[in-house]
């Protein structure tokens, strides 16, 4: 029950978004340097400064720390997650129509959970296997057509939209087989905290590949809730695009009046 | 003598033609050129100002510093007067000049490949290239907006890192600022001016 009553208010935001977009001169002006709105800014940025202060006193030291250990340690670390990673890709793959994928993804996770070992190790990058990108529902509703909706900043998980955050709770839905395994089942195997555990790992093994360019950012931004949310945008929109060719991401017409030197 | 002079134009207009074309600048060798000027700068044994000082004059004499800071005013560039104009080109260059080197000069041994280029109009031209992987850090895809209106003299105007346009992420923080202070350009250029004195 509580999950449908947030579906509906997320729901609420995408239609809440779009609507905003259509109220007249004034609002169209106000939002002219973006197309996704930031219908609750001032909330935002309460969540965004407090998620700063989570990063400043727990993500970052871990992930200093987590930057210590020994390279096999933290590739391994890095190769399992990315590996668990492929049962929620798969089921996307399959959803965006790209089936050759989804089979070449199925293959690869078969590789490195077996001779891989659970994952630790990336045989299938040495077989061909390569090239692999995460998907997720939301990527999925963005390839169906779905608006981005009102720009989001979820409390410790940071930047979304009402649709990458539709599409998140598909995977506590039974679209995730790592949660199903682990929360949404007791398999005596693994348990509620081995998912909370690999979420939290991922997090800080992001955070410490990032460490340097975050914190460079931050340093350097005049904005920087408005650097990120920039940033968290346009990579969304290039992983939906599924596009390597920059020509296509890229919107020309934001060029064209430019007066050069 | 029509004849004659018919010919002497011909040869100056076919000289000037093939001049024009020798000295335009391949984007694609103009690139990869300041990539290695700016890599060989960082890999000096230098200060961090020492170094930010080297990359401040290689962006002078590459980047279209002026075309960033137009493109960085969004709609607002058609609202401001020609003397707010001139101030907000003469902060925004010691603003881009300060963040930029800044931001560059954290970055020890970069390596970059430069491996294509498409050409988008007489006016731009995209050069694709990538910072190749070292131990730490995985490969990296790097464009490049080349302005290329005076081919003898090919500017950089953006930086896409791996889809993400650098010019884009500017405009939108310049936008941020403007739209959170009631349309007031004049804060702008005081968060500006703070950011260039600031140590």
């Amino acid at each position: 029950m509580k999950k449908l009553i947030i579906l509906i208010f997320l729901t609420s935001l995408i239609s809440f978004s779009a609507h905003a977009g259509s109220e007249g001169q004034e609002e169209l002006s106000k939002n002219s340097s973006s197309e996704v709105k930031d219908c609750f800014e001032g909330i935002n940025r309460g969540i965004f400064a407090f998620n700063q202060v989570l990063d400043n006193t727990i993500f970052e030291p871990l992930a200093k720390g987590y930057r210590l250990l020994p390279s096999p340690i933290r590739s391994g670390t890095s190769n399992f997650l990315s590996n668990l990673s492929l049962v929620v890709t798969v089921p996307n793959n399959v959803l965006q129509g790209d089936i050759g994928l989804a089979g070449k993804n199925t293959a690869r996770f078969a590789v490195n959970s077996t001779i891989g070992i659970l994952g630790l190790f990336d045989p299938a990058t040495k077989l061909g296997l390569n090239d692999y990108s995460k998907e997720d529902y939301g990527q999925t509703l963005g390839r169906w057509g779905v608006g981005e909706g009102c720009y989001i900043v979820l409390p410790v998980l940071g930047p979304s939209t009402a649709r990458d955050t539709i599409g998140s709770l598909a995977n506590y839905m039974g679209g995730d087989a790592w949660y199903n395994i682990t929360v949404g089942q007791d398999t005596h195997y693994v348990s509620d905290f081995d998912y909370y555990a690999s979420k939290g790992a991922d997090g800080i093994d992001f955070r410490a590949k990032n460490l340097e360019a975050i914190n460079n950012l931050e340093k350097n931004s005049i904005d920087f809730y408005a650097s990120v949310k920039s940033l968290y945008l346009q990579d969304r929109k290039k992983r939906i695009l599924n596009s390597d060719a920059i020509i296509e991401t890229q919107d020309d017409s934001d060029w064209e009046e430019i007066e050069t030197q | 003598m029509h004849k004659k002079k018919l010919f002497f134009f011909l040869l100056i207009f076919l000289n000037l033609t093939f001049i024009n074309k020798l000295f335009a600048i391949d984007p694609y060798s103009f690139v990869q050129e300041t990539a290695d000027r700016a890599s060989e700068a960082l890999n000096k044994r230098q200060s961090k100002e020492e170094k930010m000082e080297i990359l401040k004059i290689i962006a002078k004499e590459t980047v279209d510093i002026k075309g960033i800071g137009y493109y960085s005013l969004g709609a607002y560039k058609k609202t401001i007067s020609d003397e707010k104009k001139i101030e907000y080109f003469d902060i925004f260059e010691k603003y881009f000049l300060k963040s930029f080197s800044s931001r560059l000069a954290e970055y020890t041994d970069p390596r970059i490949r430069v491996d294509s280029q498409k050409k988008l109009n007489d006016k731009y031209t995209m050069v694709s290239s990538t910072l190749l992987a070292t131990d730490k850090k995985p490969e990296i895809k790097i464009d490049w907006r080349v302005v290329t209106k005076n081919p003898d003299k090919p500017l950089i105007i953006d930086v896409v890192i791996e889809g993400v346009s650098l010019a884009k992420v500017q405009k939108e923080e310049f936008s941020s600022i403007i739209q959170n202070n009631d349309g007031d350009i004049n804060v702008l250029f005081n968060i500006l001016k703070e950011f260039v004195d600031k140590e």
